[in-house]
């Protein structure tokens, strides 16, 4: 549940945390991902009432009823989508898609891939857990080979996604990788991927602690290196499909691949040009513009 | 003036040019203030397979294709082959007899054979042949050849003077070689005052939506659904609609519920099989009590079927769309211009009732082409957002989105808007939005929310106009029909009528809610009920008897992708009268 605060001065991470307490497991990587998105919506300096937090179904898509945004908790999968015509529909607010893996590159493939290549302004955060949570612990399409689950108690045959390499090679125009385990360092790629214009995608592993026993705290605390520390060039598109490769001893971590050079969506579509937020203008047509449309039928 | 009733029907392969004839005459009636109403049968092909489009003209109100064919209009000898039998006495048959040759005639009828490389010095040009005999065509039909001029002149205006001249010489000769060797019909064709417009079905849905303020129209290409996903784009920056080709019709229409929830009027469209995936978002946009339109242009089922062939057959998807129970609007439109009336008025009540509206029709209408007075379009529909809150109000009362509420409508608040910060939610939520489905499922909360999403439907059947029987009064047989039949069997009761057997059409166009009241009242009197749809397990008399426990005396029941022709019902109502079935299926003469 998000609730209204009166807000005097610049809003603080505070004013983002909403009044439910999160029912995820204590310990879950939902939590740092939470944190750090008040943190980052602060730093924005927008109001509360100015964001939309989108998600799907899942642990993970629970998020927006626990900050305090508007919030739409819609279908398994379905984010992306309704997030798109939410930001079309009003292209002044700052929309945030959130869920799982399961939900953005398993039942949302479609959507994730198409809403890359429209480059809509839209920051999308994946609870990346490796791991279906909600449904107690199937496999998902970020499992690795050999994985066991609930659904593949003999250990997964199918190779995983790589949702970085796809997002910079599908058109996403910001692309990067961050840990629950660190906050600061999620809260800064966040704000970064809002002030960003253009399709942010921010793949975070999250751990599920209850039903993914491979991909632990420990394991990523051990494995995760930060890219800034490399000297890594964002602009470099080569180099940055060569990092989302890197899996291993050490994970990368921080922001892949940025490219400003591409216009947004709505700043593409002709139709918001002018006049504001289509969800605020004038609704209906004209007797001219009626009488034009009957004179082409005549 | 005598009612003029005469039918042109050109048939040929994909590819061979028939749309423009067919658009050049539909064009010359409609400015002729004639009315028409027209059906192209045609196959899921972009070259050869065979298309047959028949244009019926009269100086009254056309709704349906109708019986027969006065002037058949051959490109091809397959036309010859399949259709010279269709023509009624009295008719005609235009051809290229270069390459077709022509069947056996039947009395009374004129053939035409046009020699096409005579005429037009040898021209290759495959489509000459169309422009020969269009010009054989307006001489039959009464018209001046300066009219032919006219046209072909602005046709080819952008291709140079040259080519207009070689145009327009071809047509003079074979004008002239048709008026030397054929007989013109002996009615012309009749000139009125005014005149009309010509609309097809998806061009009356997308204008239906323009005129209720839709502002965001999203689509998946889908046979017989896309003209209107055309007349969208083509219009959305005049209009300032936004209108997006989506990844598949799941994210087509949660976009919809996106824009539609951040405060647009949002609409989509598509066939069955779009629908299909459309449909557990139809069951969000109830739960999150978002206003939405989805549009449903049957095509003949099931799986990809046949997707230029229309059937009814998708009422019982429409009335199962989504798990659960929720309430949405299902209305049934019944022609062209009630396409272009029907969508405001029902944005208007998905807006105050906070749920999914669904529109089910299908190709006969979405692709059908009819005359429509201009004045007849209102393009300044009322608009009526509902309890819409788009405004910061100082009440000093917390916002609860799903507040509990007499009538069970809750003002909605977009995003944006200060102090109304919510969460909308597809899982089972309290006033507030906050979910109950977790951690603890509150049974009264939960009953107390079915109820009052259910509540807000009761209103909803007293805003729409309950079906009114149509014809005489004490009618022999009452017609029992639903959505785009009405036409069809309008005419089919009016045939009945003259030969004697009074019929009379209870026409049902709003489906949930049903006017069960009105209905069972007016069918209470009706001495045989028949009741006539394009379906083959009788879908609404299912629908009708399980809301009304009415059960029809007779059905007439077609299923093979053509549409009703009037005599189908009339033949069908005979045999029932003659107490011979009470199931008639109709044959299909024209097999296309
Ligand atoms: C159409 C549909 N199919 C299946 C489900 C059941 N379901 C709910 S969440 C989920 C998977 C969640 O995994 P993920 O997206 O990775 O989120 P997590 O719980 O791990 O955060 C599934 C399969 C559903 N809600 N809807
Ligand atoms: S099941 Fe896993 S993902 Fe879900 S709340 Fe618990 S720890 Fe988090
Ligand atoms: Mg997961």
């Amino acid at each position: 549940m998000a609730s209204d605060k009166p807000i005097k001065a610049a809003p603080t991470a505070k004013d983002f945390k909403g009044d439910v307490a999160p029912d995820w497991c204590p310990g879950c990587g939902d939590f740092g991902v939470l944190r750090a998105l008040e943190l980052a919506c602060a730093k924005l300096g927008r109001e509360p009432h100015e964001f939309v937090t989108v998600s799907g179904i899942g642990c993970s898509s629970n998020l927006p009823g626990y900050i305090n945004t508007y919030g739409m908790h819609t279908l398994h999968g379905r984010a992306l989508a309704v997030a798109t015509g939410v930001k079309l529909a009003n292209h002044d607010l700052t929309v945030i898609a959130t869920g799982g893996d399961g939900d953005g590159y398993g039942i949302g493939g479609n959507h994730f891939v198409h809403t890359m290549r429209r480059n809509v302004d839209l920051l999308y955060i994946v609870m990346n857990n490796q791991i279906y949570g909600l449904t107690t612990g199937q496999v998902s399409p970020t499992s690795r080979i050999g994985m066991k689950t609930k659904s593949t108690p003999f250990g997964s045959v199918e190779g995983p996604v790589n949702p970085l390499a796809m997002a910079i090679v599908t058109g996403a125009s910001y692309v990067a990788r961050g840990f629950s385990g660190d906050t600061k360092h999620l809260a800064e790629l966040m704000y970064r991927g809002m002030e960003h214009k253009g399709f942010a995608l921010i793949d975070v592993f999250s751990p599920c602690i209850t039903y993914n026993k491979d991909n632990t705290f420990a394991f990523f605390k051990q494995t995760v290196t930060k890219l800034e520390e490399t000297g890594h060039d964002p602009t470099d598109w080569k180099a940055a499909i060569e990092h989302s490769m890197a899996w291993g001893d050490e994970i990368p971590t921080g922001l892949f691949y940025h490219d400003t050079s591409r216009p947004t969506l709505d700043e593409a579509e002709p139709v918001l040009g002018e006049g504001g937020p289509l969800a605020h203008r004038n609704l209906g047509v004209t007797k001219e513009q009626g009488a034009a449309i009957i004179r082409k039928m005549m | 003036m005598a009612k003029f009733d005469f039918a042109i029907a050109i048939g040929g392969a994909a590819g061979q040019g028939i749309a423009t004839p067919g658009n050049i005459l539909a064009r010359i009636c409609a400015r002729r203030g004639l009315q028409f109403f027209s059906y192209n049968s045609y196959q899921s092909i972009i070259r050869g397979g065979h298309i047959f489009l028949t244009t019926r003209i009269s100086t009254e109100p056309v709704t349906s294709h109708g019986d027969k064919i006065d002037l058949l209009f051959c490109l091809n000898q397959d036309t010859m082959d399949r259709h010279l039998q269709h023509v009624a006495p009295g008719g005609t048959a235009i051809f290229n007899s270069d390459t077709i040759k022509p069947g056996d005639a039947s009395d009374g009828l004129q053939l035409c054979p046009m020699p096409v490389k005579e005429l037009s010095n040898n021209n290759r040009n495959k489509l000459v042949q169309n422009t020969v005999a269009l010009a054989g065509v307006l001489h039959l039909l009464g018209l001046e050849f300066k009219l032919l001029e006219e046209i072909l002149t602005l046709q080819f205006k952008r291709k140079g003077q040259a080519v207009v001249d070689e145009n327009v010489d071809v047509a003079r000769a074979a004008y002239e070689y048709s008026v030397e060797n054929f007989v013109p019909f002996s009615t012309p064709l009749p000139q009125k005052d005014k005149p009309l417009a010509q609309v097809g079905g998806n061009e009356a849905l997308a204008m239906g939506g323009a005129a209720a303020g839709v502002n965001f129209y999203c689509a998946y290409p889908m046979s017989p659904s896309t003209g209107v996903l055309h007349w969208m784009a083509e219009n959305a920056n005049d209009m300032g609609i936004m209108v997006r080709q989506v990844e598949d019709e799941i994210g087509v229409i949660n976009m919809v519920i996106g824009a539609a929830h951040a405060g647009c009027r949002a609409m989509c469209a598509t066939s069955g099989g779009g629908f299909a995936l459309m449909t557990e978002a139809v069951g969000s946009a109830g739960m999150m009590e978002i206003p939405m339109v989805a549009i449903n242009v049957q095509r003949a089922g099931p799986s990809t079927g046949v997707p230029t062939k229309t059937e009814q057959g998708d009422l019982w998807q429409m009335l199962g769309a989504s798990q659960g129970d929720f309430p949405k609007i299902i209305v049934a439109v019944t022609s062209i211009l009630d396409c272009f009336n029907t969508i405001p008025e029902l944005f208007n009540l998905v807006d105050k009732f906070q749920c999914p509206g669904l529109v089910i029709t299908d190709l006969s209408v979405s692709e059908g082409y009819a005359t429509v007075d201009p004045d007849d379009i209102n393009w300044e529909q009322p608009i009526d957002r509902g309890e819409l809150i788009t405004e910061a109000n100082d009440t000093g009362e917390k916002y609860l989105r799903y507040k509990f509420t007499e009538s069970g409508i809750s003002p909605r608040a977009i995003p944006g808007t200060p102090e109304h910060l919510h969460v909308v939610a597809t899982d089972e939520h309290d006033e507030d939005g906050g979910l109950i489905s977790d951690e603890f499922t509150n049974p009264h909360i939960r009953r107390a929310m079915v109820e009052k999403r259910q509540r807000k439907m009761e209103a909803v059947v007293s805003l729409i106009d309950p079906p009114e029987l149509e014809g005489p009064e004490n009618a022999e047989v009452t017609l029992i029909g639903w959505g785009t039949t009405k036409g069809v069997i309008e005419e089919a009761a009016s045939l009945l009528t003259q030969e004697g057997i009074p019929t009379n059409q209870l026409a049902i166009k709003w489906i949930v809610p049903l006017h069960v009241e009105e209905i069972t009242q007016a069918l209470s009197k009706a001495k045989r009920t028949i009741i006539v749809e394009n379906n083959f397990t009788g879908q609404f008399a299912r629908y009708l008897r399980g809301e009304t426990g009415f059960d029809a005396d007779g059905h007439i029941r077609k299923y093979d992708g053509e549409p009703f022709m009037p005599h189908h019902i009339v033949d069908g109502v005979k045999e029932q009268v003659a107490g011979k079935t009470d199931l008639y299926v109709p044959y299909q003469e024209i097999v296309v």
